[in-house]
């Protein structure tokens, strides 16, 4: 028998080795996320939805009217999270929160940095803060903070 | 409508952590167990189908390692759902209503130990605008439950009744993870894990499997001396977005339910996959249940929930008190997806 180290051996890395499009909604809004600006897209019915989708989630139709949006908005719900797990976005204690941004009629999930739970409520305003990094991800939105 | 009924069930008992056992090792005496009880031999069964999941192996097409619990030969006609169980048994019924096959064997799996399932779960959300944020399982089923309390529509005591009712119940069920006679004062007086949901609001991690035999007419009753026989069966999806769906109540269930029939008489028991305490007080409203209906027997998922086998458990329980004549009617319910997406409801019936 051979020693171990001499063993045959590969490395394997789990990963999505393809590139994919986001197609022209998607798209707009990780486009303008990486310019600084979000976008919503507009229902059959008139409300504003971000993040947006192709296709209006009751109705099935095709939707592709985009709406820019303001960075600040009010939380609708939230979840705080006392001991933050590897990959999340902020090291120290924080919060998920549905967070309804100004011209938006649904929420959108995203963090906010508010330092300790106390500071958390529910129609808190907060305001996104931006990374200093964009790449047209959603995380180009490093989280968001309370407005004073 | 073919009359099709669930004829047996076995489940491994659900543990923590199984360290010394891999899925095909789990699985394998369930199966075992399920074919001695009914005499079943493979060439008997006209169609298998599972249920297990990729990311909990880490792997992609682990689940065809289950197939080693069947065995080799002879061949099968098999196949495979990246769900619950209990969508496993939505697909074979499927295949016995067709009459493509009179016997079915159907079984979930899932060892969710091997790595760390609420950050596993994040998988699971769109890969693009929530993915990247990796909101784990219960930060996702925290947001849920603050809506529903600060809306008034549950309270925190009646989520800690949930949970004290199902470890309760859970002291009857063998192959239960978590169980005893709690009290809801004491239970409320424990921290917040991700506020605000305690630990008692959420399901263990539970490694296990669990194994069910549907099949067709006169052939069912060869197999069970009171078959449960399917009455109803439908499952329905809402937007994976959380921002575009009430989170105060179950939408997708209502429909199933209504679908399903589940409103056209009085039930007796329920088993309801509530991954969440809060989640189960939604469901069973969805449900319809009335008073009189026993909720969770087993114990439901607060006391053992073996991912990707849960849901398909829950209706070999609520088939169990119709075989044992405790319930001549049952409804059996299992969720998939963040906070409800979705949702298959199922009514037995004894006669």
């Amino acid at each position: 028998m051979s020693e171990v180290e001499d063993s045959l051996s590969a490395p394997h890395r789990l990963a999505y080795t393809y590139k994919r499009s986001l197609g022209p909604v998607l798209g707009q809004f990780f486009t303008g996320l990486r310019d600084g600006r979000i976008l919503g897209v507009r229902r059959a019915d008139g409300t504003v939805m971000v993040p947006p989708k192709e296709y209006d989630p009751d109705t099935g139709e095709a939707i592709d009217e985009m709406v820019e949006l303001a960075d600040t908005g009010e939380v609708v719900s939230w979840a705080w999270v006392h001991e933050p797990r590897p990959s999340q976005p902020l090291d120290q204690a924080f919060a998920y929160a549905l967070i309804r941004l100004d011209g938006a009629d649904t929420p959108l999930l995203h963090a906010v940095d508010a330092g300790d739970e106390s500071s958390m409520q529910t129609g808190m305003r907060v305001r996104a803060r931006w990374s200093d990094e964009p790449v047209g991800a959603i995380t180009d939105i490093a989280c968001f903070e309370p407005v004073a | 409508m073919r009359d099709v009924a669930v004829v047996a069930f076995t489940q491994s008992p659900s543990v923590r952590c199984e360290a010394n056992r891999n899925e095909t090792e789990i699985l394998i005496p369930v199966i075992h167990e399920i074919k001695q009880q009914t005499g079943l031999a493979t060439e008997d069964i006209g169609f298998i189908c599972s249920g297990s999941s990729d990311y909990l192996a880490g792997q992609s097409f682990a689940f065809v390692a289950g197939l080693d619990a069947i065995g080799a030969w002879p061949p099968v006609s098999e196949s495979h759902v990246e769900m619950d169980g209990a969508w496993a048994l939505y697909e074979a019924w499927v295949k016995l209503q067709i009459e493509d096959a009179d016997v079915a064997l159907v079984y979930g799996f899932g060892k969710p130990s091997m790595g760390d399932l609420p950050r596993t779960m994040a998988l699971q959300l769109d890969p693009y605008s929530v993915m990247p944020l990796w909101p784990d399982a219960v930060s996702m089923a925290a947001l849920q439950a603050r809506s529903c309390l600060e809306a008034g529509v549950i309270s925190e005591r009646e989520m800690a009744q949930v949970a004290v009712r199902d470890r309760a119940n859970a002291l009857n069920n063998p192959f239960a993870q978590v169980k005893g006679e709690f009290d809801v004062d004491a239970l409320l007086a424990e921290p917040m894990l991700v506020s605000p949901l305690r630990k008692h609001d959420c399901s263990p991690i539970s490694d296990g499997a669990c194994a069910m035999v549907i099949a067709a007419g006169d052939r069912a009753r060869e197999l069970c001396e009171r078959p449960a026989w399917i009455r109803g069966f439908e499952h329905i999806l809402e937007p994976q977005d959380l921002g575009v769906r009430d989170l105060t109540r179950s939408r997708s269930t209502e429909i199933a339910a209504e679908k399903a029939g589940a409103h056209s008489d009085k039930i007796d028991v329920a088993e309801v996959y509530a991954p969440f305490t809060h989640q189960s007080i939604l469901l069973e409203r969805a449900l319809g249940l009335g008073d009189a209906a026993v909720v969770n027997p087993s114990g439901g998922a607060l006391a053992a929930n073996p991912l990707m086998a849960a849901g398909l458990t829950r209706v070999g329980e609520a088939s169990r008190r119709v075989w044992e004549g405790q319930a001549d009617r049952a409804v059996a319910h299992a969720t998939s997806g963040p906070c409800l997406q979705q949702n298959l409801v199922v009514v037995l019936e004894g006669n």
